[in-house]
């Protein structure tokens, strides 16, 4: 477990609990050679095509500051849809530290949803094994979250941050403010349950297990 | 009159007073909150990261129960679950390939003639009548009302028609006279989903938003998310770090100020829960010395 959590922390796309038939995914990218962007079509219904480059999202992003590559270029690289690019793009750590806080796609002139956009190239990164290594600690963090559901259908603050701890290898970062959380009535230590909780699991079993991510 | 209640993982966990204040606004306002049963967690940022399907059945899953319960309305305080439930209910009704595969992945019964409310439409519906002649003097102060992303983006979801400079809070806290500043900050990004993988961007844009409101001369910044409201209050520590300076002004629910109109007491409405501290008894509000103190103290606490 504890060796396994290792090598995961430090590649989360080794971490194949969330997505599993890699291989499968691979040789069928391989085989039809189809494009991102055709692929962002195929699962999100969106058109990079209709983007203009005008910068908007960019210039409202929050986080464009923290960004490798800048929310338009992102699009602009699809639009190219090199195999160079499209990798550019996959192994970005922008698609991580983007926030989903849909500035961008408020402000487009086009209506281009680049959230949902983002959205898919997330779980294609991570199918791809192009995972950008710095965004390791988001990732982990995500990992763990679902993880958490999973087992209980609800969310237990202090099991996450364990499961976080263990995948982010960083069991002296004090995440929560442990202590004064519960001094603050604000931390508990017994999990909430879902009483259907296999009806959870199914749901797992039957969606990240069994799709590649998008529509 | 019964409504449904989605409280989401935070008001169980991290955000007690925004329940007990929200059920007791309720109760004052004769509303009965009907919980869920066996509700589960929304899936949140980590669900709709990874994988689209899955963010759709987890709040699927909730809106299936509270049909069966016979339940028209649900309220759902949360903002991000809000977005999430919102979410699953419109790709449910826009997209013919969730409506047909649902049903095997939930194992439940779904329709879809459910309607979703975020803490601000409940208000507006069902409390803001409830609220005539409850102005106090004691409350004369400045709010800076602040609304974070999911209330109101994307706008295409949500509906909201000012969505980039909203002013529903402030016609809300007006009728206990409360006066709102005029912002910049109020529909920006707290940091939300990174707020334990990238604890230095909450510091950021969370201090980004204090420094505003603060800045304007708000005496308190007022939430209607547990999210926003746990980052602008418990990480403090981070955002004084970012700012290089102390800050104190109060991050506090909506729904706990709603609650002292009623006539509840600071008690009541858990004004113990927040880091920074806040009361409007005995007129001290944050200019008591000792109450200054104890923020200090308190605002070390917090590690990070
Ligand atoms: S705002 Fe829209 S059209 Fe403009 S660059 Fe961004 S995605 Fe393209
Ligand atoms: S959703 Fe992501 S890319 Fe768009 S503005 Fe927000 S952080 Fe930037």
């Amino acid at each position: 477990m504890q060796n396994n959590m290792t090598e995961i922390a430090e590649n989360p796309s080794k971490d194949t609990y969330y997505s599993n038939d890699l291989q499968k995914w691979g040789a069928e990218i391989k085989n039809k050679d189809i494009s991102l962007k055709e692929l962002v079509f195929n699962e999100t219904g969106e058109k990079v095509s209709l983007c203009y480059q005008c910068g908007k999202c960019t210039a409202g992003c929050p986080l464009s500051d923290e960004m490798d590559i800048a929310p338009n270029t992102i699009l602009r690289l699809l639009q190219i849809g090199s195999k160079e690019y499209d990798r550019k793009v996959l192994s970005s750590y922008t698609i991580w530290v983007c926030l989903s806080c849909e500035t961008c796609m408020a402000r487009c002139p086009k209506e281009v949803d680049l959230p949902a956009i983002t959205d898919f190239l997330r779980s294609e990164s991570i199918r791809r094994h192009l995972a950008n290594r710095k965004a390791n600690n988001i990732i982990n963090f995500h990992k763990a979250f679902l993880h958490s559901i999973r087992g209980s259908g609800r969310l237990y603050e202090f099991g996450l941050v364990i499961g976080y701890k263990l995948r982010a290898k960083n069991l002296f970062q004090d995440v929560l403010l442990a202590p004064s959380m519960i001094t603050h009535g604000k931390l508990k230590f017994i999990p909430a349950k879902v009483k259907n909780s296999s009806q959870i699991k199914e749901i797992f079993q039957k969606t990240i297990n069994n799709n590649r991510g998008g529509k | 009159m019964k409504i449904g209640y989605f409280p989401g993982c935070s008001l169980h966990g991290t955000a007690p007073e925004y329940e007990a204040s929200l059920k007791l606004v309720a109760k004052a306002a004769d509303i009965e909150l009907v919980e869920i049963e066996d509700w589960n967690c929304c899936g949140a940022t980590a669900a709709h990261s990874m994988n689209r399907m899955l963010s759709i059945a987890l709040p699927a899953r909730n809106l299936a129960i509270a049909e069966k319960m016979g339940l028209e309305e649900v309220v759902v305080p949360c903002a991000a679950c809000y977005s999430r439930l919102l979410f699953a209910l419109n790709e449910f009704k826009l997209d013919e390939k969730v409506r047909m595969n649902l049903q095997p992945i939930i194992e439940t019964e779904f329709k879809g003639n459910i309607k979703i409310l975020n803490v601000l439409d409940f208000l507006e519906k069902y409390v803001m009548d409830a609220l005539k002649n409850k102005v106090d003097d004691k409350f004369k102060k400045k709010a800076a009302c602040y609304y974070g992303c999911l209330l109101v983006r994307p706008p295409k979801l949500t509906n909201s028609e000012r969505w980039d400079d909203p002013l529903r809070m402030e016609a809300i806290l007006k009728k206990i006279g409360i006066d709102s500043i005029d912002w910049s900050f109020k529909t920006e990004c707290c940091g939300a989903g990174l707020s334990i993988a990238r604890t230095d961007i909450v510091g950021k844009l969370s201090g980004k938003i204090i420094e505003d409101a603060k800045d304007r001369g708000a005496d308190m910044i007022v939430t209607a998310c547990p999210m926003c409201q746990s980052n602008l209050d418990m990480r403090r520590g981070a955002i004084n770090n970012y700012l290089k300076k102390d800050n104190n002004i109060p991050a506090i629910f909506i729904t706990q100020l709603i609650g002292l109109a009623f006539g509840y007491s600071e008690k009541d409405m858990q004004f113990d829960k927040l880091f920074v501290p806040i009361s409007f008894s005995n007129n001290n509000f944050s200019n008591n010395n000792d109450n200054l103190k104890m923020q200090k103290s308190k605002v070390k606490e917090v590690k990070v």
